[in-house]
């Protein structure tokens, strides 16, 4: 693997950085709103 | 269609859902793994140096910013002529994860044009076409979430999808149209050299794979909230 990225490192970097970040993110927040979503419906089952 | 309304039901989708998730989420991974690790073992191009590897995240963002805009077109058409129960949900589903990936060519597009063209930015027909895409997926984000009631919500929204979908063939055929800045098409025409198009596809695959991952977690995300809406308002009446 090549990981010397001269002399366009300086876009290269940024541009696999904002996806790696943006990516994760999106993964974060369709994991964490499935969550909130199942235990918010199992608290009003239980309370049916 | 039968098919579709057989397989497609929230209950059914649930089930199947649920049952395929763990191997799409690990065929992601192995995807964008092998995609990355083939990213950086190919040598620089002859003329565009290093910033090709740009290319293996632009190109497979711009690619699932399309595809993602395509599905909500399909299902607001589902939605809107055979009423299908979970169209609109997967619809309003795939906004996000859109405009995301719609955002991410934008920028990996800016970074890239910067070195090769001088500019990050040009108002020419692709790109000013994939700026107007994401506009689209913020209008039609913003709609779902001003009308109140679900129903109209899901019909204007529907109608909205089905007008802009005419952006996408646009975008498509833009470099063919107009003269820009933009390279022509090259993944089909075969003008990719042979040694990138190996992480390109696998790049593309995983991108591919993960909206479909991450749309069958909002789908299933929208399911359920409709259940505990309809519980909600159960335990009011």
């Amino acid at each position: 693997m090549n990981f010397d990225m001269a002399p366009y490192g300086a876009y290269i970097w940024p541009a696999y950085g904002i996806s790696a970040l943006a990516l994760s993110g999106l993964v974060l927040w369709a994991v964490a709103a499935w969550h909130r979503a199942k235990s918010r419906l199992a608290a009003l089952e239980e309370n049916a | 269609m039968n098919f579709l309304f057989r397989y497609a039901n929230p209950h059914q989708f649930m089930r199947l859902s649920g049952a395929v998730l763990p191997f799409a989420a690990a065929a992601t991974a192995l995807c964008l793994a092998a995609g990355l690790y083939l990213s950086f073992s190919v040598p620089p191009d002859y003329q565009q140096g290093t910033t090709v590897t740009l290319m293996f995240i632009h190109v497979p963002a711009d690619v699932v910013a399309e595809l993602a805009y395509g599905a909500i077109a399909v299902c607001s058409l589902l939605s809107l002529v055979w009423r299908h129960p979970l169209s609109d949900a997967a619809a309003r589903a795939a906004a996000p994860l859109g405009a995301v990936f719609t955002a991410l060519g934008l920028i990996t597009g800016a970074l890239w044009g910067k070195p090769m063209w001088g500019t990050y930015w040009v108002w020419d027909a692709r790109l000013t076409s994939f700026l107007l895409l994401l506009f689209l997926y913020l209008g039609y984000m913003a709609l779902w979430n001003a009308i109140e009631d679900e129903t109209r919500a899901a019909r204007a929204c529907a109608v909205l999808a089905l007008v802009g979908v005419v952006n996408i063939p646009i975008i498509k055929f833009s470099v063919d149209w107009w003269s820009t800045l933009h390279q022509g098409e090259s993944i089909m025409s075969g003008k990719i050299a042979g040694v990138y198009m190996a992480p390109l596809l696998v790049m593309m695959l995983g991108y591919v794979l993960l909206f479909l991952t991450l749309w069958m977690v909002r789908i299933r995300t929208m399911i359920l909230e409709r259940r505990a809406r309809s519980l909600m308002q159960k335990g009011l009446q």
